[in-house]
């Protein structure tokens, strides 16, 4: 059985962890663009008044304020939804915040299709791969609450900008407070020979569902949760590839440019072996509750089983 | 060193034909670069680093010093030059611009050149970090300025107009927007390409108080720099009537001179205008 202890959406681990960075840092800064309490960034701007910054609905502006904050030698994170940031202040971000390397953190939040009835404006799903392809950013994409704790609670120590993605809808949470969490490294949770499943976000859950259906059909495989997209954990990919030959990717993003292309990216010319990439296929999101929409995009473990038995195939050389 | 150090109008004038030549010669040397607003912005920009920025050319991180922010980065051969002149860097690597290797990017770097406060080149950007930094410093209670320069064409982006927003909101007294007004941009005439005006009408409405001066004249540049510490509770904007390509007689006003190279006679015939009008004002 798939350990789960209870639902709680990840942006509020990204509002805990704000609160708790903002108790031990005083550099720590936030900025909204007219969307606090649905970021989370309420819960900061209650405990630490005179370092939340509003913006109002300018995200140019405010990712140029907060470039300004961390010339300063403040640590700025920016919350707004993914969608906006990563889309409407892309130039921003490349020339003004990666350019320089400034320390800049961004909360990427409403990311994917489970944001749900607002429909395809507000279903981040290119946001990944924008900010992937920048000199100098790194990209978390945690799978539950803690991690999304973690993850927002690592980012000022990390040097230069930092992209974390995380969602609105409640999803299990899979780990626990005392789990490690390092950047820039995967987390095996299940170990198997037959092939690997390398997911992030609210996709490792379903991928942990996916291996119970392979082992009663015999196939054994590895989930990996690779919540750093960029960098890559090369050396533990590299590994998984030499052991099971076969990999699929799952995640909550197109299935151009973001996990599944970094993983294919990097083993197509170092250990190339068949991959399925699993993620929204080259289309806009739609209105829906969350449940029907990853189940409408293929975002399920039925889904992650399918790609995993055509791998196996491939794998077979059939 | 340290700065300010009060020059005199007519050393002050001496400094701008130097400054003058220099842009002429890098843009010259690289075979590319913008003459037409480094030459508007240029007697500004003299005026400002010798005689009003606080800064130590030996310490660019210096905590207390002012802060210069070019937010229209592609006249980066005049910022490069006046921080040259007041010893960021020598010089001789004024020639290196644009060049494979070099610290003088094609616009300017912040990881690269000294004194350079933040990375620009794709316009609208600048008065956004201004901000920021004034916020900053109200902060930690440093009573240092953030100038910012911005183009009278880079107002057309929408960035912009949200960060004279953000600044009137704030009441950020501590933020300078400079607008180097020479009328032109790159597709013609700004009036024609997207009108600005009344540009004193528009900031004041945003909560900015609005010095205007003519941006060559460098008795008016000086009392327009000195009425700045006065203003309280709001954000102030010097709009300075310039003309693109000042100095050079066959630049002055020209659109074409806005991203060109002199070629070689063009280049001696510049440096002969520039040197002549030094002589005149060595007599004096
Ligand atoms: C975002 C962006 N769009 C376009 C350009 C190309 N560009 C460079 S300079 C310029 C015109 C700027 O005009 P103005 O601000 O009036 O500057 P000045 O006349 O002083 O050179 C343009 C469109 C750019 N650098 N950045």
């Amino acid at each position: 059985m798939v350990k789960v202890y209870g639902e709680i959406p990840t942006r509020f681990g990204y509002g805990d962890g704000l609160v708790e960075l903002g108790k031990k840092d005083e550099r720590i800064f936030v900025l909204s663009a007219d969307l606090t309490s649905s970021t989370c960034s309420d819960r900061f701007q209650k405990s630490f008044p005179d370092r939340f910054i509003e913006m109002g609905i300018a995200e140019q502006d405010m990712l140029g304020t907060a470039a300004g904050l961390a010339l300063s030698g403040k640590i700025p994170f920016v919350s707004t939804y993914s969608v906006f940031v990563t889309g409407r202040a892309f130039d921003q971000i490349r020339t003004t915040i990666c350019y320089a390397n400034l320390n800049v953190k961004i909360g990427g939040a409403h990311g994917g299709i489970s944001v749900g009835p607002d429909g395809a404006t507000h279903q981040a799903l290119e946001d990944i791969a924008l900010m992937r392809v920048l000199p100098n950013m790194k990209v978390i994409v945690p799978a539950d609450y803690w991690e999304t704790k973690k993850a927002t609670m690592l980012a000022p120590y990390i040097d230069g900008p930092v992209f974390i993605r995380f969602g609105r809808e409640k999803v299990p949470v899979i780990t626990k407070e005392n789990d490690h969490f390092d950047f820039g490294k995967g987390i095996i949770l299940k170990e198997g020979k037959d092939i690997a499943i390398i997911a992030n976000g609210l996709m490792v859950h379903q991928a942990l569902f996916a291996v119970e259906i392979l082992q009663k059909k015999g196939i054994f495989a590895t989930v990996i949760n690779l919540h750093t997209v960029k960098p890559l954990d090369k050396e533990m990919i590299l590994d998984i590839a030499k052991l099971t030959n076969g990999i699929v990717t799952a995640e909550e993003h197109q299935i151009y440019g973001g996990l599944g292309s970094a993983v294919a990216e990097f083993l197509s010319q170092n250990y190339p072996i068949p991959i399925k990439i699993i993620g929204i296929k080259d289309r806009f999101g739609e209105s829906g509750k969350p449940k029907e929409l990853l189940e409408k995009f293929g975002l399920t473990a039925d889904h992650i089983v399918r790609e995993c038995l055509k791998v196996m195939e491939m794998k077979n050389g059939k | 060193m340290e700065y300010p150090i009060g020059l005199s109008i007519i050393e002050l004038k001496k400094r701008a034909y130097m400054a003058r030549k220099h842009i002429i010669k890098m843009i010259y040397l690289a075979g590319s670069g913008h003459p037409g607003g480094s030459l508007s912005a240029i007697d500004i920009l003299v005026a400002l680093y010798y005689n009003f920025l606080r800064h130590r050319s030996d310490e660019p991180d210096w905590n207390e010093r002012d802060r210069f922010i070019l937010s229209k980065g592609h006249i980066c051969p005049a910022l490069y030059t006046v921080l040259a002149m007041t010893g960021y860097f020598p010089v001789e690597e004024l020639k290196t611009f644009r060049k494979i290797d070099s610290n003088l990017q094609g616009h300017p770097h912040m990881l690269k050149t000294a004194g350079i406060e933040v990375s620009s080149g794709s316009l609208g950007q600048g008065l956004s970090i201004a901000n920021g930094i004034a916020m900053s410093l109200k902060y930690d209670k440093n009573s240092a300025y953030v100038y910012c320069m911005v183009g009278d064409g880079e107002m057309d982006e929408g960035q912009i107009w949200e960060a004279i927003s953000t600044a009137g909101h704030y009441k950020l007294d501590n933020v300078i927007m400079i607008v180097d007004f020479n009328g032109l941009q790159i597709d013609g005439k700004v009036d024609e390409v997207k009108n600005k005006n009344p540009l004193k009408k528009r900031l004041e409405s945003f909560n900015w108080e609005v010095i205007e001066i003519a941006g060559h004249n460098l008795k008016e540049i000086i009392d327009g720099f000195k009425k700045v510490n006065s203003v309280k509770n709001k954000p102030v904007a010097i709009i300075a009537k310039t003309i693109k390509g000042k100095g050079i007689s066959f630049m002055e006003n020209k659109v074409q001179w806005h991203g060109r190279a002199p070629n070689e006679e063009e280049f001696k015939k510049a440096m002969a205008e520039l040197e002549s009008g030094e002589e005149h004002l060595d007599a004096i």
